[in-house]
């Protein structure tokens, strides 16, 4: 565990704050302390994030030209789905909460989440849940191949990998929900006196509102997987006609989760980008509250949206048009979002550090996957982008520069608190460039691929689609490689380097820039006073 | 040997693309430049479809302008290393608020309103002169004239199947529409509603042929329904599109768009010869819609 050594030094930059902590393997399996249990989220998020990435490259490097080089189409399509499953479940979404567990308590004044026990049981759950799926390569059958989207009846070709995934699911879950569970009642309960709700900074309100979504739709998927796996075992016939069932419900029960879980992913992402846009603008948010009622109607408008995903399965026109108008409704505070972001650096005063340009960039791409999105709401042009790489590209836009550019923003922002060391700043920008550049060499040419006719989760393709495809992969490579740096970066940072000041950033507002930084092991076991709360809270 | 060929040609393309992204030049070898738009294809409904398409393309590009170039604009004016002071008192506005919340509600609606009607002539599968019931299996299609009985399989066409097994030593740029073509066809006359009917028989499939604007769901217990009214002759190629197992990828779909004569008398000589012969009432019923699209 390669923070521990941040904590080591921790513990020697603070010497008042006794830090009593264990040491060695136990500190880490038994630990119930927010920061420890942040800590091994993102370092679990981080592997899982290489892990789904040798799964791209594997996909990449087969479609670099047509005809089938490496993989035969099952492995194929058991990559593609797996590569969703870790990177939604095993990166992404860990890697959120290892924001939650970190931040939340320093920027409200709280000693540690609220239940700390379940804190710890419910990331242990992770790495089991992970073995479980990815040993499914090993077994009759092989690894789940029908998508991440598990629908039936393909799903249910499935071998013994089949209830392993649905078992893994069910653990992710629970683990999602415990997260989210501490979330709520670490917000609403371990405020400082003083820190009203509309006080809060937007990384805490965002998470907040995620976590109401989390407890909403992860139960859902967890039912649509049960049922799946009593149509397979145990002779019920919620999917299929011949037992009277319907295999699009799965699909309506399963986009119910799947579109709430689309905001799950991004939502913390705006509540970053509204921290670090601010302070490298040394300018307070444009619009605070407008923020926060925005996000508020994001998360309402993404539970009646879900059939957007679905219009090819063929919807009464009325079904069509409301699920149209309903999405398209999503781009009013979406852009109010943008909008306010934009406002925040008129009239600043602006620096680039790191974090600053992998927030601008955020802003830029974000926004080029709500355009593609607003253009998938439309459905007849739907029914040509359906299915195709115009898809693809579009939610790789809004999960990659969008979600990880976030994720990797945040890191920059938060490893001098996190570690009391400035990273290197020029190793950050040159990983800030090779990803910046290159995640556009990957994913902007699937827009013309999707456009030009080719469908998605096809391991061979029609030799017109070969150009793209090469600059498709060229770009992919360039992408995958450069996230190296970004471990080194990580790695030199925790290790050493010049020292960081309390607040890291010169315009940086918030509690957690009124710790010292490292941050000490236990913090806030008194609660700010007014005017440290003064200080920081202004958004 | 071939191998070799190929990778210096792999390289001489990753050059040529390397060029073409970093310094925005292509060579002429880069054909990628043809396909990047979706096609207007050859039906009423793919027209509507594409001029949609573009409206909603072209009005993002226009919001991206002025967003992207508001966004550049404070990126120069306001940086600290040219000596910009932060005016920490701009935090609020609400006539930005209602201005930037409304506008978006306005072009919303410019764009649903087009959507909106297409939508419904789509939904319209009323009146067709023909009907063809598809057939989704793993891995290839079944179409069935009902009108006139005729009834085939289309699967994948062998000179492909050769090419696309793994490390099958063809190179793929030697086979005429690679993964694009099937035993047989399936046949449509042209100026003619053609409605066609879309069912699986093991997993969910998609129909789809760029060319006529609609993709739909081929599910299993279940019967979906679209229309297609082709203006051109030619042949148009497609693919499932939904995941449907281990040779998705594999399984095209090939449409002729012939004149209505021609289409009579395809039907003529495809129709089961038995059910003419012993069935002798039946025939000219079986006929008699076939003949109708010659008027």
């Amino acid at each position: 565990m390669a923070t521990s050594h941040a904590h080591d030094s921790a513990h020697g930059a603070a010497p008042e704050h006794h830090d009593h902590k264990p040491y060695g393997l136990t500190r880490w399996l038994f630990t119930t302390n927010h920061k420890d249990i942040g800590t091994l989220y993102l370092t679990f998020a981080c592997i899982m994030f290489f892990v789904g990435g040798a799964m791209a490259l594997a996909i990449r490097a087969e479609l670099w030209k047509p005809g089938l080089q490496i993989f035969d189409p099952a492995t194929f399509n058991a990559l593609t789905t797996n590569h969703a499953l870790v990177m939604i479940f095993g990166a992404v979404m860990p890697a959120w909460v290892g924001f939650a567990n970190w931040m939340i308590p320093m920027q409200i004044g709280s000693p540690d989440m609220a239940l700390p026990r379940m804190n710890n049981y419910s990331f242990w759950i992770l790495p089991f849940a992970f073995v479980l799926l990815l040993s499914t390569w090993l077994v009759p059958g092989g690894a789940p191949a029908g998508g991440w989207t598990l629908y039936p009846p393909l799903s249910l070709q499935g071998g013994d990998g089949l209830p392993m995934t649905i078992f893994a699911i069910h653990l992710m879950g629970a683990s999602s929900i415990m997260g989210a569970i501490n979330v709520i009642v670490t917000i609403m309960n371990m405020r400082a006196p003083g820190i009203t709700l509309l006080k809060m900074p937007l990384f805490v309100w965002t998470w907040l509102i995620t976590a109401y979504l989390l407890i909403a739709v992860m139960p859902v998927l967890a039912g649509a997987v049960t049922m799946l796996l009593t149509d397979h075992f145990f002779g019920t016939s919620f999917f299929s006609a011949a037992g009277g069932g319907d295999p699009v419900m799965f699909q309506h029960i399963f986009w119910f989760f799947g579109h709430p879980e689309v905001y799950i992913l991004i939502l913390p992402a705006f509540g970053i980008i509204s921290e670090i846009i601010p302070t490298f603008s040394r300018k307070p948010l444009f619009g605070y509250e407008s923020m926060v009622y925005a996000t508020a109607s994001i998360a309402f408008l993404s539970f009646i949206v879900w059939a957007h995903h679905m219009f090819t399965v063929g919807m009464p026109l009325a079904g069509q048009l409301f699920f149209m108008l309903s999405t398209m409704l999503i781009a009013v505070p979406t852009g109010v979002k943008v909008f306010n972001w934009t406002t925040t650096m008129y009239k600043g005063s602006l620096s680039f550090e790191t974090p600053m340009l992998f927030a601008l960039a955020f802003l830029f791409l974000f926004t080029i996957g709500g355009f593609s999105g607003l253009m998938l709401a439309i459905v007849p042009a739907d029914f040509q982008y359906q299915d195709t790489y115009f898809v693809v590209a579009h939610f790789h836009y809004v999960l990659v520069p969008g979600s990880i550019f976030a994720i990797m923003a945040g890191v920059y922002y938060w490893l001098p608190k996190w570690t009391g060391h400035m990273y290197n700043e020029r190793l950050g920008k040159w990983h800030f460039w090779l990803s910046a550049i290159f995640v556009n060499v990957l994913f902007f040419p699937q827009h013309f691929l999707g456009l030009a006719g080719m469908p998605r989760r096809i391991p061979d393709y029609s030799t017109q689609f070969t150009d793209w495809n090469m600059v498709s992969s060229f770009g992919g490579f360039c992408f995958g490689f450069a996230q190296i740096l970004f471990v080194i970066v990580i790695w030199q940072c925790v290790r050493g380097g010049q020292k960081a000041p309390a607040r890291a950033w010169e315009s940086a507002h918030g509690l957690e820039w009124e710790l010292a930084s490292p941050a000490p092991y236990h913090t806030w076991e008194t609660a700010p006073d007014m005017s440290t709360i003064a200080r920081g809270a202004q958004h | 040997m071939s191998n070799k060929r190929f990778l210096s040609r792999a390289l001489f393309r990753r050059g040529a693309i390397a060029a073409a992204v970093l310094l925005g030049l292509t060579g002429p070898a880069f054909a990628g430049w043809d396909g990047l738009n979706m096609t207007r294809g050859v039906t009423e409904l793919s027209a509507k479809i594409y001029d949609l398409h573009m409206l909603v393309l072209w009005v993002c590009v226009g919001i991206a302008v002025i967003v992207f170039g508001a966004m550049i604009f404070a990126m120069v004016r306001f940086r600290k290393s040219k000596g910009a002071v932060a005016d920490t008192s701009f935090v609020h506005s609400t006539k930005f608020e209602i201005v930037w919340t409304l506008a978006p509600v306005v072009i919303l609606i410019i764009m649903a309103v087009p959507a909106t009607k297409t939508i419904i002539i789509i939904e319209d599968t009323r009146n067709s002169e023909l009907t063809i019931k598809a057939t989704a299996y793993q891995w290839k299609w079944q179409y069935d004239y009902i009108d006139s009985g005729v009834n085939f399989f289309s699967t994948l066409a062998e000179s492909s199947n050769f090419a696309r097994q793994k490390n099958s030593g063809i190179d793929p740029n030697t086979v005429e529409n690679y993964l694009l073509e099937v035993d047989h066809h399936l046949v449509i006359p042209v100026d003619t509603k053609v409605r066609l009917l879309l069912t699986g028989n093991d997993v969910i499939h998609a129909w789809w042929v760029p060319a006529f604007g609609i993709k739909k769901d081929a599910i299993p217990g279940f019967v979906n329904e679209m229309w297609i009214k082709a203006k051109e002759t030619g042949t148009f190629r497609g693919q499932c599109a939904e995941l449907c197992g281990r040779d998705h990828g594999f399984m095209p779909i090939v449409v002729d768009v012939v004149s209505k004569d021609d289409f009579a008398h395809w039907v003529e000589t495809h129709k089961p010869a038995t059910e003419a012969a012993p069935d002798a009432p039946a025939a000219p019923a079986e006929a008699a819609p076939a003949s109708a699209t010659h008027s």
